[in-house]
C-alpha cells in the first residue's frame, strides 16, 4: 500500500518536473534552431543564430564577464569560506551558533536588500563597475562556501588532525595533507554552488553594477523592451548543455567513488 | 641515565573554570605498564593529552628525562599516541597511513619499506598494507593506529581507550596481543582505561584517578587486595562498604556486632569504611555467623552463585560455589584477614556517623 503510494507520489513528481521545467526548456532548445524569428512555426533547421550569437560582440562581452565573475568570485569565496569553515567550527558552541547565524542571514536576506544595501555602501568606497559587482558576488558566495565545507568538517574527527601533529607534521603541513583532502568534496560543491550563484544572480547584480558592464541576465534584461532575440535561445541552449555536462560529470565522479566504497565494504564482510 | 623517562610535576588544569586536574603528580619508569584508572570525565584523557602536548597545563611541569618539554608542541615530542577511535587517515592506504611519521623524518624508502612489514607483522596484519581503513573493522583499524605509533620509536606510547569501542571477545584479544607487543618493543606504555578488569589484566602499575586526582597506585594486586578508600574499593570489582567502628586495635564493630580483624593503629571507637569482598563473606548457619540476615535472592553466574542477604538494612553481597535458600535467615562469616578497615574521607561524612 505504502509502496504503491510512493511510486504514484514519485510518478507524479517527475511528470510536473517533466511539464513545468523541461518541457519550456526543450521548446527554448527547438526554437534556436528554428529558421524563422516567429515562436510558433517551424521555419526549418538553421544554426544561423548561432553564428549570430558569436558574431554579437556585446552577448560575447557580456557572458565573458558572466563567466570571468563567477570563476573569480567563487575562487576568492572558497579562499576566504574554507578557512573561515574551519574558524566556526573551532569556535565554543555559543560562538559556533553566533557565527553560523550571521553566515545564514544573508542567504535568507531578500536579495533587493542586499543588493541595495551594497550599492549604498560601495558609492562610498569605490566606482561601481567589475570590481563592486565581484566583491557584491564574492559577499553573498561565502555562506553557501562555508554551509557545504561545515558538514565535512563536523563528520570529520579532531582525532585525526591531532594524530598528524603527534605523528610529527607542523600546522601546515597537516592542513594540506589530512584536512584539505578531506574537506576536498565539500570544497568543489562549495565551489560550484558558488559558481551557479553568482551566475543566476540579477538582482544584487543589477544594483551594484554600475553603467558600463553587464552580465547576462542584465543584458538581457536591458533587452527586453527590445524583444528577446533568438541569438539568445542559442545562447541559453549552451547554458544550459554546459551546466548538463558539469552535473553529469560530477555525479559521475561522486558516484563511481561511493561504488568504490560499497565494494570495499562488501568485500570486507 | 635515570629510571624515570616522565613526570608530571604538580599540574593543574581548568576547562570553564572547573578543575580538571588539582596539583597531579605523576612518575612513569622506562619500560612499564602504566595505566590510569577511573570513571569517565575524571580527567584521564586530559592528563593524556598534557603529555601528549595537545592540552596545555594552567600551571605545573612535564618533564621528559629531567627536561622541561610543557611548551612543546605534538610533534616535538618524543611520544606518540593511539587515540580511541577513527584517526586513521582515510584518503590514505594502511601501509601510507603506518609511513605517515617516517616520510616526515624523512627516512628512506627501504628504511619506511621495512618498518612497515615489522609493523604489520607486529601487529598481526601482514598482507594489509594496500587496504583502505575505511574497509577494515574496528579491530583492524586499532591495530593499524598502533603500528603508525610504533614505527616512530616513541619511548613513550600513550594510549586512550584505544579498545574501547571494541565488543567484548575481541577486545579480550586485543589486550593479550598489547601485552605481547609491549614485551616485544620495550617501551613506557601509558594506557586510559575505566574498565577495570582490562586494568587488573594488564597492568605494571596502575593509578585510580577520581575527581583529577589520584586515589591510590600501585600492582593489580595490592589496588584489588587492599583499597585505601572507599572509592577505589567501590570502584574495583564489587564490594560490600559498610559504616563500621574500630572499637580497638583488632576488633572492628558492623551492625552491632564484634568481629576480629587485622588491622591495627586507627585509635578507638573510630568511625571507619569496612570493605569485605563478596567471595570473602561464607553463609553458614544463623547460629554461627558473625553477622544474621534474610537471604533475598541469589543468581547463578555461571562459576558461582551470587546471593544477596539483608541483614539491619543493609544488602550484602555474597559469592559462593553453593546456593543458599531465598527467604531463610542465615548466618554470614569472615576472615579477620580478609576484612579491609579504611579511614573515612575527611569529610562532613564523619558528622553524620557521630550524630547518629
Ligand atoms: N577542551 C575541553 N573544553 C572544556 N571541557 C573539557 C575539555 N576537555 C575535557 N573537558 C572536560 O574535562 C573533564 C575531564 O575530561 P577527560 O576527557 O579528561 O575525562 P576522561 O577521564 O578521559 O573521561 P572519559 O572516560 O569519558 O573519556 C570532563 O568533564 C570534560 O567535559
Ligand atoms: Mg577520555
Amino acid at each position: 500500500m505504502v509502496r504503491k503510494l510512493k511510486k504514484a507520489l514519485s510518478g507524479i513528481y517527475v511528470t510536473l518536473i517533466g511539464i513545468l521545467l523541461y518541457a519550456p526548456i526543450l521548446v527554448l532548445i527547438i526554437l534556436s534552431f528554428n529558421d524563422s524569428r516567429s515562436r510558433v512555426t517551424w521555419g526549418g533547421f538553421t544554426l544561423d543564430w548561432y553564428a549570430r550569437l558569436f558574431a554579437n560582440s556585446q552577448i560575447m562581452d557580456a557572458l565573458w564577464t558572466t563567466v570571468l565573475l563567477a570563476l573569480g568570485s567563487a575562487v576568492i569565496s572558497v579562499l576566504i569560506g574554507v578557512p573561515g569553515a574551519i574558524g566556526i567550527h573551532a569556535m565554543s558552541r555559543r560562538g559556533y551558533r553566533a557565527f553560523m547565524l550571521l553566515t545564514n542571514i544573508p542567504m535568507l536576506n531578500a536579495d533587493i536588500v542586499t543588493g541595495i544595501a551594497l550599492m549604498l555602501w560601495f558609492v562610498h568606497f569605490l566606482p561601481l563597475g567589475f570590481g563592486s559587482v565581484l566583491l557584491a558576488h564574492i559577499t553573498f558566495n561565502i555562506p553557501y562556501v562555508i554551509l557545504s565545507v561545515m558538514p565535512r568538517l563536523q563528520t570529520m574527527n579532531i582525532s585525526v588532525y591531532e594524530a598528524t601533529r603527534d605523528l610529527g607534521a607542523g600546522p601546515v603541513y597537516s592542513f594540506f595533507k589530512v584536512l584539505l583532502p578531506q574537506m576536498a568534496g565539500g570544497i568543489l560543491s562549495g565551489f560550484f554552488m558558488a559558481f551557479t550563484m553568482s551566475m543566476d544572480d540579477f538582482v544584487i547584480t543589477y544594483f551594484t553594477k554600475g553603467a558600463g558592464i553587464n552580465t547576462l541576465s542584465t543584458m538581457i534584461y536591458g533587452q527586453i523592451r527590445k524583444g528577446i532575440k533568438p541569438e539568445l535561445y542559442a545562447l541559453s541552449t549552451l547554458i544550459f548543455i554546459i551546466v548538463l555536462i558539469i552535473l553529469t560529470v560530477f555525479q559521475f565522479v561522486s558516484g563511481r567513488r561511493e561504488r568504490n566504497k560499497t565494494y570495499k565494504e562488501r568485500y570486507n564482510e | 641515565m635515570s629510571d624515570v623517562i616522565l613526570q608530571l610535576d604538580s599540574i593543574s588544569k581548568k576547562f570553564d573554570g572547573k578543575d580538571i586536574l588539582k596539583d597531579f603528580n605523576l612518575e612513569l619508569h622506562r619500560n612499564e605498564f602504566v595505566t590510569l584508572l577511573g570513571p569517565s570525565g575524571c580527567g584521564k584523557s586530559t592528563t593524556l593529552r598534557i603529555i601528549g602536548g595537545f592540552v596545555k597545563p594552567d600551571s605545573g611541569r612535564v618533564l621528559f628525562d629531567g627536561t622541561d618539554i610543557t611548551n612543546l608542541p605534538p610533534e616535538k615530542r618524543n611520544v606518540n599516541t593511539v587515540f580511541q577511535k577513527y584517526s586513521l587517515f582515510p584518503h590514505m592506504t594502511v601501509a601510507e597511513n603506518i609511513a605517515f611519521g617516517l616520510k616526515l623524518k624523512k627516512k628512506s624508502s627501504k628504511y619506511i619499506a621495512d618498518k612497515i612489514d615489522y609493523a604489520l607483522k607486529l601487529v598481526n596484519m601482514e598482507g594489509y598494507g594496500g587496504r583502505n581503513p575505511e574497509s577494515l573493522s574496528g579491530g583492524q583499524q586499532q591495530r593499524v593506529a598502533i603500528a603508525r605509533a610504533i614505527v616512530n620509536e616513541p619511548e613513550i606510547l600513550l594510549l586512550d581507550e584505544p579498545l574501547g569501542a571494541l565488543d567484548l571477545k575481541l577486545r579480550h584479544d586485543m589486550q593479550r596481543e598489547l601485552i605481547k607487543i609491549k614485551k616485544e618493543v620495550g617501551i613506557t606504555f601509558l594506557y586510559v582505561t575505566h574498565d577495570q578488569e582490562e586494568a587488573l589484566m594488564m597492568s605494571d602499575r596502575i593509578l585510580v584517578m577520581n575527581k583529577g586526582i589520584i586515589q591510590q597506585e600501585g600492582s593489580s594486586k595490592s589496588i584489588y587486595d587492599e583499597p585505601q578508600n572507599a572509592f577505589v574499593a567501590d570502584f574495583i570489582g564489587e564490594s560490600n562498604i559498610i559504616d563500621g567502628i574500630m572499637v580497638k586495635d583488632l576488633l572492628v564493630k558492623i551492625q552491632g556486632v564484634d568481629i576480629p580483624c587485622v588491622d591495627t593503629g586507627f585509635g578507638t571507637n573510630t568511625p571507619v569504611d569496612v570493605v569485605i569482598r563478596p567471595e570473602d563473606l561464607e553463609v553458614v548457619s544463623k547460629e554461627e555467623g558473625f553477622l544474621k540476615g534474610t537471604v533475598t535472592s541469589v543468581i547463578f553466574k555461571g562459576a558461582y552463585y551470587e546471593i544477596k542477604v539483608l541483614s539491619d538494612g543493609y544488602e550484602w553481597m555474597i559469592q559462593s560455589v553453593n546456593p543458599a535458600p531465598v527467604g531463610e535467615v542465615v548466618g554470614l562469616t569472615v576472615l579477620p584477614d580478609n576484612i579491609q578497615i579504611m579511614h573515612k574521607p575527611a569529610s562532613d561524612d564523619e558528622e553524620v556517623v557521630r550524630d547518629e
